[in-house]
């Protein structure tokens, strides 16, 4: 009850400082609409107001401060604009419609999960071998970390160029993006995991003279499990924005990436704004989704909680 | 490859041993072991010769540093002694720890807070493929040792430190090596259950009549539980002192208070104060 109210008390706090943020964010928007349906507007011109500050332009035409957040287009959607525009576009329309989130976010959600389990399966492969051979620790892993210094809006063209000219194209050029984003806090959770048993541990199993593959699966791998899901979750956000971002080089038609690009073609700032709150909602799902996972097998696995 | 020599009765009546009793089990002879450290060789044990027979409860005491540790390390070939030779069962350490010749026990209890305490013990048992059926068997006899039956299916964090020590004596017992190799095993336990757990130890020993080595930091623990205590002392780690202990087998907590055990508490102490030299 008591978190109940805080967690309250900061989105009201949020709420309530977007809404602020509206008024100087779209306050000449406003004026301009009010002067040519003849409305008094002080300072008269667009010339003149151009030089102005946002703050001296509320001061002075106080009347406007209420139509900053019922604009069609907006510089700042107010939230429940952005609220509207996500109910309409999910409740309202049928799944199968060009304009339905739902659609575009399960078209990027495909990438995604593809993208994360092909991350997170070389990540684990990745790890395991870096882990077992001194070459593959020294020769793997400065790549591995290298490979996450270029940014990816640099690299995702090239790669769906790559694999277009080829004859791959579709789902998987961006499920590659996503998983070249995934695969890196799994191997880095994962090594660090199957690395956590201390001396006393190997040297236990050694004198039952267990093999190495014995020790992977009954000590190394379930002590990697915390810190695998630490990883996973990190992952599966790293998924998303690769899919996002995959969506945005291609002039892509479905997906969220593709929603946030024509949004901005066309001015669209209400749609761009739900755009991204689907991304994030859909982010906030998958690693809830992953906690829960998490806090059964755990649980299962005798870990108190 | 060790299922020839596996299913033998894990309690052996202590008269059995009768003939075999003097056998040499560990024997050293002119022991080294030097640590290559930054800074400098560092002498871990230098010139150390033990027999060990059969059915001896051999305690290892000394301050720190003294190389008790590193001794049985030597034996369970966790550590490879520089100079010297050194045989368990007739063999060199690393073959006998490949036919699983012993167990050992840890300071810590190490159990995988992931298994219950049978799944633990089930452990070394998984590992050597002994089948399901004989895996519950051993784990309810092994459990019945350490007076654990019943717990069985609890987890590790459901137990206090002395009973997670007890199962991990019970995981050492499960698949029956004849040699039990401790390192300070009840050293982060208090007084009380340690004395109750060197009671049940001494029980154990008796009815299981296996070789012990045991290293400890206490006198009396040492006095009290052993048939032969090597008194050790550092830089370089050597042995001081073996003393063999006149008392019965069958020891009371309260012979801690006789005249004769008294008598070898001060021998060891008088050791380990030479041996220390304390400069």
């Amino acid at each position: 009850m008591k978190s109940l109210t805080a967690i309250l008390t900061v989105v009201a706090a949020i709420i309530g400082l977007w809404y602020a943020a509206c008024v100087p964010m779209n306050i000449k928007g406003v004026l301009d609409a009010a002067e040519r349906a003849g409305a008094e507007v002080t300072p008269a011109t667009a010339r003149e107001r151009r030089d102005m500050g946002e703050f001296g332009l509320v001061a002075g035409n106080s009347f406007a401060i209420a139509d900053t957040w019922v604009q069609d287009r907006p510089r700042l959607p107010a939230p429940h604009q952005v609220a509207v525009e996500l109910w309409n576009t999910t409740v309202e329309k049928k799944i199968t419609s060009k304009r339905s989130l739902i659609y575009h976010g399960q078209v990027t959600l495909s990438a995604t999960l593809l993208g994360f389990a092909i991350g997170t399966g070389l990540g684990i492969l990745l790890a395991v071998g870096i882990v077992h051979s001194k070459v593959m620790d020294m020769s793997v892993m400065p790549w591995a970390i290298v490979s996450q210094t270029i940014p990816i809006i640099a690299l995702a063209p090239m790669i769906i160029v790559v694999l277009y000219s080829i004859g791959v194209q579709g789902l998987l050029p961006k499920a590659i993006i996503s998983a070249y984003l995934s695969f890196f806090p799994v191997v880095v959770g994962m090594v660090k995991g199957l690395r956590s048993p201390d001396h006393m541990q190997l040297d236990l199993l050694k004198t039952y003279n267990a093999s190495t593959a014995q020790g992977f699966w009954k000590l190394r791998l379930p002590s990697s499990m915390p810190y695998l899901f630490a990883s996973l979750k990190i992952g599966i956000a790293a998924s998303l924005v690769g899919a996002i971002v995959g969506e945005l080089p291609t002039g892509a038609v479905a997906g969220l990436g593709a929603r946030l690009l024509a949004g901005s073609y066309y001015g669209q700032t209400v749609q761009i704004w739900s755009a991204l709150f689907a991304a994030a909602l859909l982010a906030a799902a998958l690693v809830a989704l992953l906690g829960v996972i998490e806090r059964v097998l755990l649980g299962r696995m005798g870990v108190r909680s | 490859m060790n299922m020839e020599t596996t299913p033998q009765a894990l309690e052996t009546q202590a008269g059995d041993s009768g003939i075999s009793a003097q056998a040499s089990v560990i024997e050293a002879k002119n022991l080294d072991l030097t640590f290559q450290t930054n800074d400098g060789p560092v002498h871990a044990l230098k010139d150390v010769s033990l027999n060990i027979n059969r059915g001896d409860f051999v305690s290892f005491i000394g301050p720190s540093g003294c190389g008790k540790t590193t001794f049985l390390r030597c034996i369970a070939a966790l550590e490879q002694p520089t100079g010297g030779t050194l045989t368990v069962n007739g063999m060199t350490p690393d073959e006998a720890r490949r036919q699983r010749a012993y167990g050992y026990v840890f300071q810590a209890a190490g159990l995988y807070p992931w298994r219950t305490i049978a799944k633990n013990i089930k452990l070394p048992l998984e590992i050597m493929g002994y089948s399901k059926a004989e895996q519950d068997k051993r784990v309810e006899q092994v459990l019945d040792l350490v007076e654990l039956s019943g717990f069985g299916g609890k987890f590790p964090w459901q137990l206090s430190g002395g009973m997670q020590q007890r199962a991990s004596i019970a995981r050492a017992l499960a698949f029956d090596a004849d040699i039990l190799l401790m390192d300070e095993p009840f050293g982060a336990l208090d007084e009380i259950v340690r004395d109750h757990l060197n009671e049940q130890l001494l029980k154990l020993w008796a009815r299981t009549n296996k070789t012990i080595g045991f290293v400890t930091h206490s006198i009396p623990e040492a006095v009290y539980l052993s048939t032969k205590i090597v008194v050790m002392s550092p830089r370089p780690g050597r042995i001081h002192d073996v003393i063999d202990s006149t008392l019965p087998k069958e020891r009371p907590l309260d012979i801690r208070d006789s005249p004769e055990f008294i008598e070898i508490a001060h021998r060891v102490r008088d050791g380990l104060r030479a041996g220390h030299g304390y400069d």
